[in-house]
């Protein structure tokens, strides 16, 4: 599943250019501490997390992650985002909450 | 001993959030550049973000220093304070003297010193109150 395709799946909007939509999602991970996601982080992970600060973008772009994924219509804005851009990070803003993100990956097929 | 193949130290400030996680990406590109392996240089990468980011938020400021040779990749960090008092709790999983504002950014889970020690082939660690925190870690190549 690309990432287009997931932003669909979660009736998200994607906060990053078009560049970063091609990409594979390889897996899903959720949780907001940083260093149990740098210990989990996979290339092609699509990781739900409520942090929106510039450090989330060097855990994701480290791990080579597809995506970042805010829940429940959390924004993200300025250096972070720019970030994200330039690391080919893409950021999808969904109105779910991270249970239901997590369960529609799950049913689509998208492996822990 | 052969001289060193690649060596660079980078200085990480106290409380410099804006710019953790630099050193981690450049030592990362620049291993890539030299072809070292995905898993190796996930496990550095990885090693590398958890130092530093305990540079930003432990110490009072110190450096990061990367050096490979044919067989090795070493990772070293230094600061200037204020050392660890309980060496042993520090390095429980779990375990964290993180303030509210770090915490409120997700650091804080008491992981960073678990990881890089899972991920490094050797791991040694050395402090003293007061003065400063000293980790050694290698990455064997092949
Ligand atoms: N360079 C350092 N100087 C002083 N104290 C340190 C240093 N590095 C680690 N510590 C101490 O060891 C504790 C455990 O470190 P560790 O990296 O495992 O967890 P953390 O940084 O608190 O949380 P996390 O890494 O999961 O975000 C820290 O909370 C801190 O008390
Ligand atoms: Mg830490």
């Amino acid at each position: 599943m690309t990432v287009a395709d997931l932003t669909t799946l979660i009736e998200g909007s994607l906060l990053t250019p078009p560049a970063g939509e091609a990409r594979d999602v390889s897996c899903g991970y959720t949780c907001d501490l940083l260093s149990w996601v740098m210990a989990h982080g996979k290339p092609g992970m699509a990781w739900i997390t409520v942090q929106t600060h510039l450090n989330v973008i060097a855990v994701a772009s480290l791990a080579e992650m597809s995506c970042i994924i805010l829940p429940e219509g959390i924004q993200m804005e300025g250096p972070p985002l720019d970030k994200a851009g330039q690391e080919d990070i893409a950021v999808i803003a969904s109105p779910l909450a991270a249970y239901e993100i997590c369960a529609r990956m799950a049913a689509a097929g998208i492996p822990a | 001993m052969s001289a060193p193949a690649l060596q660079k130290t980078y200085q990480v400030q106290h409380r410099d959030f804006g710019t953790a996680g630099e050193a981690s990406a450049d030592i990362k590109r620049m291993l890539r550049q030299l072809g070292v392996q995905s898993d190796i240089l996930r496990r550095v990468s990885v090693a590398a973000y958890e130092a530093e980011l305990n540079l930003v938020i432990h110490s009072l400021g110190g450096q990061l220093s990367l050096e490979v040779d044919t067989h090795h990749i070493q990772l070293s960090t230094s600061d200037t304070g204020p050392g660890i008092a309980d060496l042993e709790a520090a390095m429980r999983a779990g375990f964290s003297t993180a303030d509210d504002e770090a915490r409120g950014m997700g650091f804080g889970a008491g992981m960073g010193l678990p990881n890089m020690k899972r991920n490094a082939d050797a791991f040694d660690i050395q402090s003293t109150l007061g003065q400063g925190t000293q980790i050694a870690m290698t990455f064997n190549l092949s």
